[in-house]
């Protein structure tokens, strides 16, 4: 609901402050056209306090009642009603209790024009204002409204993008960990206890919650170790980083979703052998990561791969509003993932 | 004693189809594989009764790898998670095992099958399976084709146009040709309609490849390849033509 300006103090202060010096101004003027004293304070008082009435009447109904820009004619016509609607009441008040004096009555028939065109003056200004006033109100509520829906659809979609996890990946674990119970059960122990970290990690890290380089590893290896008990000789990883950049702080879990990409594309591009690299340095300010893969330049990029790539671009945008943060390369039967963090100075 | 051929890239994957297996003696094992390429070979050696075969695989899945050989064998496939194929199977009544899968589901498998087998109905089965499987978006982008003992998957875009020769299609490229067992219809269907338009009974046109088109008697029009090669357009070829290229 929006609030009446005059829940503001200064406006209700200023409102006040306006009204009696016009109260005042009316009396003096009375009295300067040869009015007594008394009743030209008490016509003063009768006339404004009725248009002060009315005043406050129309800025509570606009209060719940906005009209649209098509209606502004309307209130135009409201204007001139209520402005006629208050002379007529004023009038008569008027009339009634001050014909005592003598010469007042002509005067009042003779001041009608005027007191109906500053009437419907001020009645005009004090309806603009309430329109601008709450317009203005409604512009502001819709825009945190707006705001409010963009961070919450931020946040969904970072935190999607955070969860996703590739199903085929979950059911073909379960099913390499199956096939071991029987061979080798320790081996199965110690991949049921990889993938639990491994899932517990997609769980429960916080989007703005940063982590350092080697964390971040950590977490990549024991995905690493799920990846090379299914695929077994044919993938070959190399991880190569400065001292330097493992205290570096990041996102969590951009470099799985970065991998699995690459481990997808090379172990499905290609037949034979495999060696997935990742370095990582800090050049320029910037904590600089690449991730290689080998690939077949003939081959259509395999179903379902790109994603992962997409995914860590969306959320570097998401994060720190820039869309340079991630570079691909081909060359050389080799596919190259760079991306950039910004390092952030503790 | 039946022939099984074990297709799959992940060797843990081919491990528990062994050991199920075991469960089975009058099954033996001819061969494991370790992708398609292999596949196509070790079915053409041993002619096997019966195939487990991965979907996803390195190079081409498991849907190309059969439609590379003659005579597709009975197939049960084994897949991890692949909504589109599982459509595909339940649409065709072909066994397949969801990993990770039981002893008994495994056991049950192969009862069905050996309750079908010898008839063939698996294979026709597995037919008609191929021609649906083959619509799925990442199979339309490119064909597989066998070139004598060698794999060729020729892109989308590397292809001129398409040429009915009887009961094969000619996959014309800059290379030259390639034979493919399938008909032109189907291809209609598979391929983009965006890019590749039948212009004729016996031609589907790669439309990027076309420099112009020329009338040519009553009724019919010649369109001109960038490579010089003219290809009939019959009228209504020239009608989809016309509409596919906004003129």
């Amino acid at each position: 609901m929006a609030t009446s300006p005059l829940s503001v103090n200064r406006f209700r202060l200023i409102f006040s402050i306006c009204w009696l010096v016009l109260m005042l101004d009316h009396s003096i003027v009375l009295h300067w056209l040869d009015v007594p004293w008394q009743a030209a304070i008490i016509d003063s008082i009768i006339s404004n306090i009725l248009l002060l009435l009315i005043c406050l009447l129309v800025m509570n109904t606009l209060r719940y009642y906005l009209p649209r820009r098509e209606q502004y004619l309307h209130i135009f016509f409201w204007c001139v009603f209520l402005s006629t609607v208050w002379l007529a009441i004023t009038r008569w008040l008027l009339g009634m209790t001050l014909q005592q004096f003598t010469g007042y009555p002509e005067l009042l028939g003779h001041s009608l024009s005027i007191r109906y065109s500053i009437g419907f003056l001020l009645l005009g200004c004090v309806t603009m204002i309430s329109v601008l006033w709450y317009t203005w109100e409604e512009q502001k509520e819709n825009e945190t409204r707006k705001a409010d829906a963009e961070k919450l659809a931020k946040e969904a979609e970072l935190y999607k993008l955070r969860q996703q996890l590739q199903p085929h990946f979950l059911f073909n674990s379960l099913n390499s960990i199956n096939a071991l119970i029987g061979s080798r059960p320790q081996e199965a122990r110690k991949m049921v206890q990889e993938l639990s970290d491994f899932l517990r990690g997609t769980i429960k890290k916080e989007e703005h919650q940063l982590i350092t380089l080697s964390e971040e590893l950590d977490y990549l290896k024991l995905y690493l170790d799920i990846e090379k008990v299914r695929f077994g000789y044919r993938l070959k990883t190399e991880i190569d980083t400065t001292d330097e950049a493992l205290t570096c702080s990041m996102p969590s879990l951009l470099l799985q979703p970065l991998m699995e990409n690459a481990i997808k594309f090379g172990l499905y591009g290609t037949t034979g052998e495999v060696l997935i690299s990742l370095r990582a340095g800090v050049a320029d300010d910037h904590l600089v990561v690449t991730v290689t893969n080998p690939y077949d330049p003939d081959m259509q990029m395999p179903a379902g791969t790109g994603f992962g790539l997409k995914s860590v671009k969306r959320r570097l945008y998401l994060l720190f509003g820039r869309n340079d943060l991630v570079e691909t390369n081909q060359a050389n039967n080799a596919f190259v993932v760079t991306f950039k963090i910004p390092v952030i100075h503790a | 004693m039946r022939k099984v051929v074990i297709i799959d890239d992940e060797p843990l994957a081919r491990s528990i189809v062994i050991e199920y297996l075991q469960n089975h003696p009058d099954l033996e094992i001819v061969q494991e594989c370790n992708d398609g390429f292999e596949g196509v070979k070790a079915i053409q050696q041993w002619q096997p009764d019966l195939v487990f075969l991965d979907i996803q695989m390195p190079k081409i899945n498991g849907f190309e790898m059969l439609e590379l050989v003659e005579q597709p064998p009975a197939v049960i496939f084994t897949t991890a998670f692949d909504e589109y194929a599982i459509r595909a199977f339940e649409a065709h009544a072909v066994d397949y095992l969801l990993k990770p899968f039981t002893q008994e589901r495994f056991d049950k498998a192969i009862k069905k099958w050996s309750e079908q087998a010898p008839a063939g109905t698996d294979k026709s089965a597995t037919q008609n399976l191929l021609e649906t499987a083959a619509h799925s978006p990442a199979q339309s982008q490119r064909i597989v084709v066998k070139n004598g003992s060698k794999i060729k998957i020729i892109s989308a875009h590397e292809i001129l146009y398409l040429e009915a020769a009887d009961d094969y299609v000619k996959v014309h490229t800059k290379e030259g040709y390639f034979l493919k067992n399938k008909t032109m219809s189907h291809f209609e269907q598979v391929l983009d309609p965006q890019q590749f338009v039948r212009s004729h009974r016996s031609y589907i046109i790669n439309i990027q490849q076309i420099t112009r088109i020329d009338a040519y008697e009553k009724d019919n029009h010649i369109a001109v390849l960038k490579a010089g090669t003219q290809i009939p357009v019959s009228r209504s070829g020239y009608g989809k033509l016309k509409e596919v290229l906004g003129l």
